[in-house]
């Protein structure tokens, strides 16, 4: 539809929306008005549903849910929205629910609008290489029908469950498996739809101008106004993403090394070769032999020489690194680890029975290479304090930063282990602070702490655009609030 | 409440409700009402509140622990090392639902009638062994095999026709057996299912005591739902019985009758029943006799064996359907599933799955383009008669 048509559209569902208000005032039965919209299978206000929507698989603890909805059209989002605006309810858009930080669990009740039902994935343009797919739309099934109808493609794939979204990972700013080759996956998006909290509609990037989706600008940066917003914008219904290049062969080679100090330079050297897929750094306190600092680089060829090549390449520059004796290469790499790292997705969330407790947090800070050793012995530091074993797994973004994880698990059935989880990724938290590292799909509690510490003049600029979008203030409140 | 230890483990991370390669939910439930709760790990999570006391019994709680048809997908997929008892768990927060008497009344029910009928139709156990009027089967009399029917063969109409297909087969190849007619006691599954474990091990006593007592070792089940209570629960009672399904006997059988066998082309895809398939490992034999059907192509689901989605009609829902139909219903997207991949026929190889497709196949229109046959259904057809 031509761009001017779907403007026509959205704004008679607004106008129709408005005409319909005509007992303002009058008690709104705000179930069966949501039931009208979705239809009553698709809105709940069960006490079962909602403890389950009140809670999310971290540490944080519950809140409470008044709504589940599940949309699936743009038009009923619209509508939900431009009811929820009305009557000041407020709304939580939830994708996968996985960042662990509880940032889909609402902090001021209200609706939780889970996009799972719009899981069409629209159109893939194989030329321009970029699939558009609406909200719902998980990681494994853009991955599979890639695999199955584009298997010359592919798309970055974080390490998180299969389930969880692809418009949720971007809009968190999240990375995946060829982030250290192309970038983070909000680098990754060409353009969206979005349903703003008064119901009108944009197409944002290439589509707001053309009907196709292939580049995001050149013209002002919309898609930024939603990403690492949290939801609190407005929400997004569709979203095309950049698609690569999916080599045909893959192969992965580990150094390892002790040297903690030594972090920031082999990092920059192997990096500095610009050809590797993936660059993750891993370590595990227990079993013995894992207690080591390994470089896992994940190379990818068109060609089989090419692989050859590249591995070849990247075995001498361990001999090159401080004159050999920094790091060196892993020969005999266990079968079970060699899949673990070559596996898209790898089952991460194993790490939550580590403690056969069900519980697993992390709290994430991009850092500046410089940074990595403080925060690798402060993280171990913190986690012995709790009582725990320290494991990383930190992921190199392209060339410039790394995503640095503080790991912890915890037993979900203990409320005291809970309790010190929550402490260590507070301490955490406030140590990436005072290293100058930027905290990652923070929870509410170390959004608070971020909010502190930012230029008072960037909180208003966040206050002043929340504001002129959201003017009631309905999307998901109570994050990135200004500090009074 | 049993496996209390373990509840807490669940992460739900939600690999559960996938196929291997994570392309589909294939959790039944969740498949169809999409809300979180419905997925194992939501039920896991819910079972766990109601343990703490953060949830109480209510209808939506009832409707949240039924509507899993125990497909065991989740077994299948779920990433930790409890998860060979995830079925057990959700059985075992059955189990307290029937202990406190709270039961959603379509289950109660069900085992009001098999307390008082012996079987969930009502029906006077005479009835029992009316399905094989006119066929000339024998009463099991010391032969080598018993046939065992169970309740839905014995009276459900559709499933009645594949009893009397598996015996005419039977008795094609030579088989020795006989059958109990009359004196057949309910296997018991989905009482087991449904939760309520004492009646469920009366039933179990009484047949494990009845066979001894006939001298019966050897049985041939028709239901896979009577396969799965007769080899994995009846044994932890103390049985020793060699149980068949008629599929494992029929893929050694079939290639002897290659001869007689019709040879016009015809497009065959197959269901992975759960209680052959992911309960018991039987994905090759119904395969096995599909191929040695001359003519038959066979047209392999894209989810098939480990993935394949569950009819719907598992864990007591083919009974209580309180999964229940529309156009989200597993059996109605099964029947698509089947369809993308151009076979005329759906074969499958249990008469309750039978049903539940065969519904759906007429809820999407698509009755002049898939027939539902069971396997015995198929081979019978393809026999030349002389
Ligand atoms: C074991 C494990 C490993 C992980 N590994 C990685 C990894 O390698 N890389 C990585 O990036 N992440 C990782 N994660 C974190 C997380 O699971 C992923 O980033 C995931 O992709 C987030 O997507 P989601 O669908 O769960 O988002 P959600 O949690 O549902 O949403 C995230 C935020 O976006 C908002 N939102 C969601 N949908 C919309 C919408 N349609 N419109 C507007 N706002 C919306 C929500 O309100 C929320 O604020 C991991 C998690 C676990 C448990």
């Amino acid at each position: 539809m031509p761009p001017a048509a779907r403007w026509k559209r959205h704004t008679e569902i607004i106008n129709k929306f408005c005409h319909a208000k005509t007992d303002k005032g009058a008690f709104v039965n705000i179930y069966e008005s949501l039931c009208a919209i979705t239809g009553r299978d698709y809105v709940s206000r069960e006490k079962e549903d909602t403890y389950i929507y009140s809670r999310d698989s971290g540490a944080e603890p519950p809140r409470p849910v008044d709504y589940v909805v599940m949309p699936g059209t743009v038009e009923e989002v619209q509508r939900i929205l431009l009811f929820a605006n009305e009557e000041a309810i407020p709304v939580t858009p939830l994708g996968g629910g996985f960042t662990l930080s509880a940032l889909v669990v609402p902090q001021k009740g209200g609706i939780v609008l889970d996009m799972k039902r719009m899981d069409k994935i629209i159109e893939v343009n194989e030329l321009s290489r970029y699939a558009l797919i609406e909200a719902g739309v998980s990681q494994a099934s853009l991955r599979a029908y890639l695999k199955k109808h584009h298997p010359r493609l592919q798309h970055s794939t974080p390490e998180a469950p299969p389930a969880v979204t692809v418009v949720g990972n971007a809009l968190i700013q999240g990375h995946g498996h060829i982030t250290p080759r192309y970038g983070l996956t909000s680098d990754m998006v060409n353009g969206m739809e979005v349903v703003l909290p008064t119901g009108e509609v944009c197409r944002l990037g290439s589509s707001a101008v053309t009907d196709s989706w292939y580049t995001r600008g050149p013209i002002p940066d919309l898609p930024g106004l939603f990403i690492g917003w949290f939801g609190t914008t407005g929400v997004v219904t569709k979203l095309s993403l950049k698609l690569y290049p999916r080599p045909q062969y893959r192969e992965v080679i580990v150094f390892s090394s002790d040297d903690i100090d030594a972090i920031p330079e082999v990092i920059f050297e192997l990096t500095q070769l610009d050809l590797l897929e993936d660059f993750f750094l891993i370590t595990q306190e227990k079993p013995d032999w894992m207690n080591h600092i390994f470089y896992v680089v994940i190379l990818s060829a068109h060609f089989e020489e090419e692989l050859a090549m590249k591995i070849r390449i990247y075995s001498d520059v361990a001999k090159k690194i401080g004159n050999g004796k920094t790091i060196k290469v892993v020969e005999n790499l266990h079968p079970a680890l060699y899949k673990r790292f070559l596996d898209v997705p790898p089952q991460a969330a194993v790490a939550a029975d580590f403690r056969k407790g069900g519980g697993f947090q992390y709290s994430a800070a991009i850092l500046s290479f410089d940074k990595v050793p403080a925060c690798w012995r402060k993280g171990i530091e913190i986690a012995h304090n709790h009582g725990m074993v320290a494991s990383y797994v930190h992921q190199v973004l392209t060339c410039h930063s790394i995503m640095f994880g503080f790991n912890y698990s915890f037993n979900r059935a203990d409320d005291k282990d809970i309790a010190a989880a929550r402490q260590a990724i507070d301490e955490s938290n406030r140590f990436i602070l005072e290293t100058e590292g930027m905290i990652w799909k923070g929870s509410s509690e170390a959004q608070k702490l971020i909010m502190k510490k930012m230029d008072p003049a960037t909180a208003m600029l966040i206050e002043k655009i929340k504001k002129a979008m959201d003017p009631r203030g309905i999307m998901n409140p109570g994050n990135w609030e200004v500090p009074r | 409440m049993k496996y209390e230890d373990i509840i807490h483990r669940c992460f739900r991370c939600g690999f559960c409700k996938l196929t291997d390669d994570y392309e589909e939910f294939n959790c039944p439930p969740h498949k169809k009402y999409r809300l979180e709760s419905f997925s194992p790990g939501g039920r896991m999570w819910l079972i766990r509140a109601r343990i703490k006391g953060d949830v109480q019994i209510s209808e939506r709680y009832q409707q949240i622990l039924y509507s899993c048809t125990l497909c065991a997908n989740c077994v299948t997929h779920c990433i930790f090392p409890f998860k060979e008892d995830l079925v057990n768990i959700f059985t075992a927060a059955r189990e307290s639902l029937v202990e406190e008497g709270t039961l959603p009344p379509a289950v109660r029910d069900y085992l009001k009638s098999i307390q008082t009928y012996g079987n969930p139709y009502k029906e006077p156990s005479a009835k029992r062994g009316d399905w094989a009027n006119g066929l000339s089967v024998p009463a099991y009399d010391g032969q080598e095999y018993l046939l065992y029917i169970g309740c839905v063969g014995s009276y459900d109409e559709r499933a009645r026709k594949i009893a009397r297909s598996v015996a005419l087969l039977l008795k094609t190849l030579n088989i020795s057996f006989g059958i109990l007619g009359a004196e057949e006691i309910c296997d018991g599954n989905e009482v087991r299912a449904l939760g309520e474990t004492w009646l469920f091990e009366g039933l179990a006593q009484r047949n494990i005591e009845y066979f001894k007592t006939r001298n019966i070792k050897k049985i041939i089940t028709l239901d896979p739902h009577a396969y799965n209570a007769f080899t994995l629960e009846y044994k932890t009672l103390g049985a020793d019985l060699e149980v068949y399904h008629y599929t494992q006997i029929l893929a050694e059988k079939t290639a002897a009758l290659a001869d007689r066998l019709k040879t016009d082309p015809l497009e065959v895809t197959y269901h992975d029943p759960c209680y052959l398939g992911r309960h018991n490992n039987l994905y090759d034999e119904p395969r096995k006799i599909l191929a040695a059907l001359p003519g038959v192509k066979f047209a392999e689901m894209v989810a098939n064996r480990g993935n394949a989605l569950c009819c719907g009609g598992g864990g007591g829902n083919f009974f209580s359907d309180i999964l229940g139909g529309g156009k989200e219903s597993p059996a109605r997207i099964r029947v698509a599933q089947a369809k993308e991949t151009g076979a005329g026929i759906i074969s499958i190889a249990c008469p309750q799955c039978a049903k539940m497709l065969e519904d759906a196949v007429k809820a999407e229109d698509l009755e002049d383009k898939l027939a539902v046959k069971d396997i015995a259904e198929l081979v019978l057809s393809r026999l030349e008669t002389k």
